[in-house]
């Protein structure tokens, strides 16, 4: 404690100022020979700023006998505000759009980096193949509509999604046009605004088409188009944030749970777990937070397979279900902004052609970003986030130019790449508890479509935690069951 | 529900607060809540009345428009024609909104639609328009304050549009472009758009035509 020793010495050169004629103080304090000589013509001054000096160091004193005390804020120890509580209800592991969602729904029925959410282009289309999916859509685009009504925050300003009303077009040629058909059918059944055009209707709608190879094409009239994803993420965060959740970041390295072993009707022996504790670390360091909690929601997106894999899901004896592993597994897709002066105009639509490249106009300035996505074999790697510009030469460009003319000549602006939280079994969504631990909910593996499908399916995993069964959309068929029994529910329209 | 903007006055003390116990107080916040939903219930109720009475409308083969007189009385002949399609509706300065529209779906035959100043119209509301992209010549959403860009794209649906009124919409950022674009979307329709200040600069010139050929 310093300011003791300091003292003495101060009251030292004190004296020497009252004596200030004295000349043996130099000797007596050898440490501050100076002030002595300074003492001698400044005397006044120095004497206030002395006893200014004595009453911080008293204050400072005072302080630090008051922190002491078990009544303080103050310990010795360095104590990490960031670190998540010790027990919680929910704990879930994902920031993105589906995680935060979730969040959302939760509380008002009681009441990232890598995330692919920001990443995302954006797009909302009710063109899919299976009843379920179009529903999910057009529950999301009354959501979306609705936006203020569901959240917005008392006082703040009101949510603003950039919404763009510019439909879905999907091409397709001789050999799937009668898929395309049949998905007319279904999307019109489930209600959703979309219409058959010919070729012949196409060119006169879209004089920019080069329609040559399209058989039959597919447009939606109304609820289609591309919104800013961040400004929904945020808004979803912002009004859970309201509603009493809270956020931490940390990675998930591991659980604590305790196994249930039970006997199926065949005599074997079957484990269940029930999730006890997750470890959360935090970022940058070696310290971590064991979270106890009584359910964990799997919004992971990419990284979901991972996160269930250190619960021993996909790590069993092959044929058994714990050897099924939860197939969802990063893939990494590319984005490239270019710019084309002559390029198709306002009424431009999300255009996805039946050779798998997609484009889509990007503000009022000629500006379009595309992209497409690769061939199954020739999967990028997915350890970075980097871009392969070599990719639009080859696989982009040609396809592109050759559907719209107009885009021979292009530029390309710059780049960016995501991970789509890719189901290898059916490219469609995982809602719903895995048999195998007792407390875990999954919304997972949409594979490019979980940001259109977010208020929606966040709506469904909060009824089912909260009422056991889904309550407005019937999404049983997104479960475990058909992964376990190994029946893929295709989606046919994925991009 | 209150826009908050930067350059607002300091508001009154109470507003403060409400404002300061609300951010602190769950309970204060829900009755806030409160009173704004019920303000807007009560809108909502009252404005579909006022919808009724306030709209206008001209049904096909007739040439005299059903208007409430300047007493507000509404004559009740439109009920001979009740399943006389409608061909022309003015329903400006009124509060209907996308909800709304359902009572008109069935109209196939409208040909003109008048939604000056009506606060409650959203992109939403003109996304859903296109239930009339075959019969709507004439289409006025001038000074309705929620619309933006993003749904005056939505307009791409009607093809049969000949006229077009669009001005003094505040939200579309960059108007003198963006009425440009919706020129070059609908070929066949006049466009109107005054009521902008295409700030000039630069390119004057160009500005002062592009102007001069909308306002035919």
């Amino acid at each position: 404690m310093s300011a003791w020793r300091r003292l003495p010495g101060k009251a030292r050169s004190a004296a020497g100022l009252l004596t200030s004629t004295r000349v043996t103080e130099r000797l007596w304090d050898p440490r501050a020979p100076s002030t002595c000589s300074q003492s001698l013509s400044t005397s006044g001054s120095s004497r206030n700023d002395y006893l200014k000096d004595l009453q911080a160091q008293l204050a400072g004193m005072r302080k630090k006998a008051a922190d002491v005390l078990p009544s303080s804020s103050w310990t010795s120890l360095e104590i990490n505000t960031g670190l998540p509580p010790k027990r919680v209800d929910i704990v879930i592991v994902g920031g993105g759009v589906v995680g935060w969602s979730i969040a959302y729904w939760l509380k008002k029925k009681e009441k990232y980096s890598q995330a692919s959410t920001v990443l995302s282009a954006g797009g909302i289309r009710q063109q899919f193949s299976l009843p379920e999916n179009i529903h999910l859509s057009l529950a999301s685009a009354d959501f979306m509509r609705n936006i203020n009504e569901h959240l917005g925050v008392l006082n703040e300003e009101p949510v603003d999604l950039q919404f763009n009303h510019s439909g879905y077009l999907f091409l397709a040629n001789e050999k799937v046009a009668h898929i395309m058909e049949e998905n007319y059918n279904t999307q019109r059944l489930a209600g959703a605004k979309v219409s058959l055009l010919s070729p012949t209707q196409l060119k006169e709608r879209f004089p920019w088409i080069d329609t040559d190879g399209v058989a039959l094409a597919s447009y939606g009239l109304e609820n289609e188009g591309w919104f800013d994803p961040w400004t929904l993420l945020n808004a979803f965060k912002r009004k859970a944030i309201s509603l009493g959740v809270t956020q931490f970041c940390g990675e998930v390295t591991g659980f604590k749970s305790i196994t249930n072993v039970l006997t199926t009707v065949d005599d074997e022996k079957v484990g269940i777990k029930r999730i006890k504790s997750v470890k959360v670390q935090m970022p940058n360091s070696l310290q971590y937070q064991p979270v106890d909690c009584a359910i964990v929601v799997n919004a992971a997106g990419a990284f979901s397979g991972k996160l269930a894999e250190m619960l021993g899901i996909g790590l069993g004896p092959k044929d058994s279900f714990s050897g099924i592993p939860v197939p969802v597994e990063p893939r990494k897709r590319y984005v490239y902004v270019v710019h084309c002066p002559d390029g198709p105009g306002l009424d431009t639509p999300f255009l996805i052609d039946y050779s798998g490249v997609y484009f889509r106009r990007e503000g009022l300035g000629g500006t379009y970003i595309t992209g497409v996505s690769p061939e199954e074999g020739e999967e990028p790697d997915t350890s970075d986030l980097e871009v392969d510009h070599q990719f639009f030469q080859d696989k982009v460009w040609p396809k592109l130019a050759s559907r719209v003319p107009a885009f021979e000549k292009l530029k390309v602006s710059s780049a960016w790449a995501g991970f789509y939280d890719y189901n290898t079994f059916d490219q469609n969504g995982i809602i719903g508890v895995h048999p195998l631990i007792n407390n875990m909910y999954f919304a997972t593996g949409f594979s490019g479509h979980g940001l259109q499908h977010s208020p929606a399916v966040g709506r469904a995993v909060a009824e089912l935690i909260l009422d056991g069964s889904f309550q407005t959309l019937d999404l049983n068929n997104f479960g475990f069951k058909r992964i376990l029994e190994q029946e893929p529910m295709l989606e046919r329209n994925i991009v | 529900r209150q826009w908050i903007s930067s350059s607002a006055s300091r508001p009154p003390l109470v507003s403060r607060l409400l404002l300061f116990l609300t951010q602190r107080f769950y309970d204060v916040e829900m009755l806030i809540s409160w009173k704004s939903n019920f303000k807007r219930s009560l809108g909502l109720v009252w404005s579909c009345c006022d919808v009724w009475v306030s709209s206008d409308f001209r049904f096909v083969g007739q040439s005299d428009w059903f208007r409430a007189n300047r007493r507000g009385k509404f004559s009740w002949d439109f009920l001979q024609f009740k399943n006389t399609p409608l061909e022309e509706v003015d329903m400006s300065h009124t509060l209907v909104n996308y909800t709304g529209l359902t009572n008109l779906a069935t109209q196939k035959q409208l040909r003109t639609l008048r939604l000056r100043g009506c606060p409650e119209i959203d992109d939403w509301f003109l996304a859903r328009l296109h239930i009339f992209q075959d019969s709507l010549e004439e289409l006025d959403i001038s000074e309705c304050p929620r619309i933006t860009t993003g749904g005056l794209v939505a307009l791409r649906n009607l093809k049969g549009l000949k006229l077009l009124n669009v001005s003094s919409l505040p939200r579309v950022s960059s108007p003198g472009l963006v009425i440009i674009l919706l020129e070059e979307m609908l070929p066949q329709c006049q466009i109107t758009a005054e009521g902008y200040n295409h700030s000039l600069r630069g390119a004057d010139e160009e500005d002062m035509e592009s102007r001069k050929s909308l306002n035919v």
